[in-house]
């Protein structure tokens, strides 16, 4: 499960969904990570990705599994069509982070209701017993 | 506005398909196309565009179509088509512009094949007096005559042509990909695996743009995952059952068909998740949604729940190795047996809620064809009907419904929570569609 799908996931309990509570989950700190540098960086993909990415969140996550060097703000791009070598440096990182950064074993859990999620063979498994369905 | 005559030449087959794949790639160039002759039967469609350019972005990524040509001119036989060249207002302007350039001959035949020598007919257009060298490997211009025969019967084809197109190359169009995701080759496929040509050119019609986001709520094997991958879409799906998305080890799963395909940073993640409890957070907006649904041929149709929720009173206290038994790793949750018109509801909810407006929910449902009752469509109020596209089997069919979120102003007509499936589809196909 990449970095990027945490900051797309809440807690499947609908009752969780009437709390501020249910996004982000929060992760495991013991989350085995993986990076895979095979993955190509496309910096106009990865621009309308950042567009969507909703960076307290990611802050939250990135911090769960112990990295802390995330900024409080979503890094901007220079304005204009033309990158930037900053520019280019921030795409960069966020692709290392999103895009090749993925969760192969773990475990992660609504602030709200509690309930656990595992994450396996990096597949997260978002089902529910029946009490919570 | 100036414009030019080109001739798109399409595939014929799925011709149930093949205008709405035009319109879907016109509407996202920006294109506004006049379909009056637009004709059903026809592999043809002889079109105005305002230049190449426009042509060219039109075609490249169309699957039910073949190529897209400058028109020059037609007719019934050999004779007449140079009639008709010869008399274009274009066609001395033509001439001049391409004087120089490398060039080859290309035949295209559509229902037959021709008996006439090929060079002696190519030797007849000489009066266009190209100077270029001919290049049969990297020419600069390709010219093409595009025939069509009558079958003389059903066994028997025809030899000479019909009706004759001439015209320029301006683009072929993305029908290779066919090749290239035919299920034949993909590492990881499944029962429930959809065929590469319908399944590209579902993603057409659904509007897949690069750089969006398209989810799959019924992702099986990933095969619309794929084709929403190949037009440049980051691509989530989900699947009640883990072991389809799961696959067989490490090469033989979505992520390795991405991989196999050159697509690896198109794809995000395959969930094990139930659509019905979904866990993608509700203001992420998606902007097209492609599935297949189980509708019970292979899979049954599934959601979470206990089937006898008496059974499971309590169940929640039962605690193993001192930790409650459903937060165990290994826990299996229940699933209970859903319909499919609840199934298609809750889509259609959703699609009205996590689409942005303006983008695209496209499934694929199934009907049986002896039924004397008509096919109820669902409806939502926030969504447009845009196309619902018939593939024909023996005993039952299947259709597209596409539609687009319009949002809660639209007011549309809308049949939610009404029965609409006559008997179960299931039951039916297992019988045989033998009452």
């Amino acid at each position: 499960m990449k970095l990027l799908t945490s900051n797309f996931l809440k807690c499947s309990v609908k009752a969780c969904d009437n709390s501020n509570e249910n996004f982000p989950l929060r992760y495991d700190a013991n989350c085995q990570l993986q990076q895979d540098e095979s993955i190509d960086c496309n910096p106009e993909f990865l621009i309308n990705i950042l567009e969507r990415v909703d960076w307290n969140a990611l802050v939250q996550v990135a911090s769960d599994l112990g990295n802390k060097s995330l900024p409080p703000q979503k890094p901007e791009l220079s304005p204009g069509d033309d990158l930037t070598d900053d520019d280019l440096a921030i795409i960069r990182d966020m692709h290392s982070l999103l895009i090749q950064t993925s969760i192969v074993e773990g475990q992660m859990s609504c602030r709200n209701c509690g309930h656990v999620y595992y994450i396996k063979n990096g597949i997260p498994n978002l089902l529910l017993p029946p009490h919570l369905a | 506005m100036m414009s030019k005559k080109y001739l798109v030449y399409m595939a014929h087959v799925n011709v149930n398909f093949r205008r709405a794949e035009l319109e879907s790639l016109a509407d996202l160039c920006g294109l506004d196309i006049d379909f009056s002759t637009y004709n059903e039967e026809s592999p043809f469609f002889v079109v105005d565009l305002p230049d190449d350019t426009q042509a060219s972005k039109w075609i490249k990524r169309s699957v039910l179509s073949k190529a897209i040509y400058e028109y020059w001119g037609e007719g019934k036989n050999l004779e007449e088509l140079h009639e008709s060249i010869k008399s274009q207002p274009f066609h001395e302007h033509y001439k001049q512009l391409y004087r120089q350039d490398s060039f080859k001959f290309e035949f295209e035949t559509y229902r037959g094949s021709a008996k006439a020598n090929r060079v002696e007919q190519i030797e007849t257009f000489v009066y266009l007096g190209f100077q270029g060298k001919i290049d049969m490997k990297k020419p600069d211009q390709i010219y093409a005559i595009v025939e069509e025969y009558k079958p003389v019967s059903d066994n028997v084809g025809s030899t000479v042509p019909e009706k004759m197109f001439f015209g320029r190359l301006v683009q072929r169009s993305d029908r290779h990909a066919m090749e290239v995701y035919d299920l034949k080759k993909r590492p990881y496929k499944g029962t429930t695996s959809f065929e590469a040509e319908l399944s590209l050119a579902s993603a057409n019609i659904a509007q897949v743009k690069p750089g969006s986001i398209m989810y799959d709520p019924f992702a099986g094997t990933g095969s619309f995952l794929s084709a929403g991958g190949h037009y440049g879409a980051l691509v989530i799906g989900s699947d009640i059952d883990g072991r389809m998305i799961r696959g067989k080890g490490a090469a033989h799963n979505i992520s390795s068909n991405f991989k196999y395909y050159g697509d690896s940073i198109q794809f995000l993640d395959v969930l094990t998740m139930d659509f019905t409890h979904n866990a993608l957070r509700s203001n992420l907006k998606i902007d097209t949604i492609l599935c297949d649904p189980p509708y019970g041929i292979r899979e049954g149709i599934k959601v979470l729940g206990a089937k006898d929720p008496e059974k499971y009173i309590g169940k929640e206290e039962v605690e193993i190795h001192g930790k409650k038994s459903y937060l165990h790793r290994d826990y299996i949750p229940a699933k209970k047996p859903y319909s499919l018109d609840n199934l298609l509801d809750d889509l259609l909810q959703y699609a009205s809620e996590g689409l942005a407006i303006g983008g695209r929910l496209a499934f694929w449902m199934p009907t049986a064809n002896d039924e004397n009752v008509e096919t109820v469509i669902p409806l939502h109020s926030c969504l447009e009907l845009k196309y619902n596209c018939v593939q024909e089997f023996h005993k039952w069919s299947r259709r597209l419904l596409v539609y687009e979120n319009k949002g809660p102003d639209f007011k549309g007509e809308d049949n939610t929570g009404i029965k609409r499936a006559v008997s179960n589809f299931r039951d039916r196909y297992f019988a045989n569609f033998n009452k």
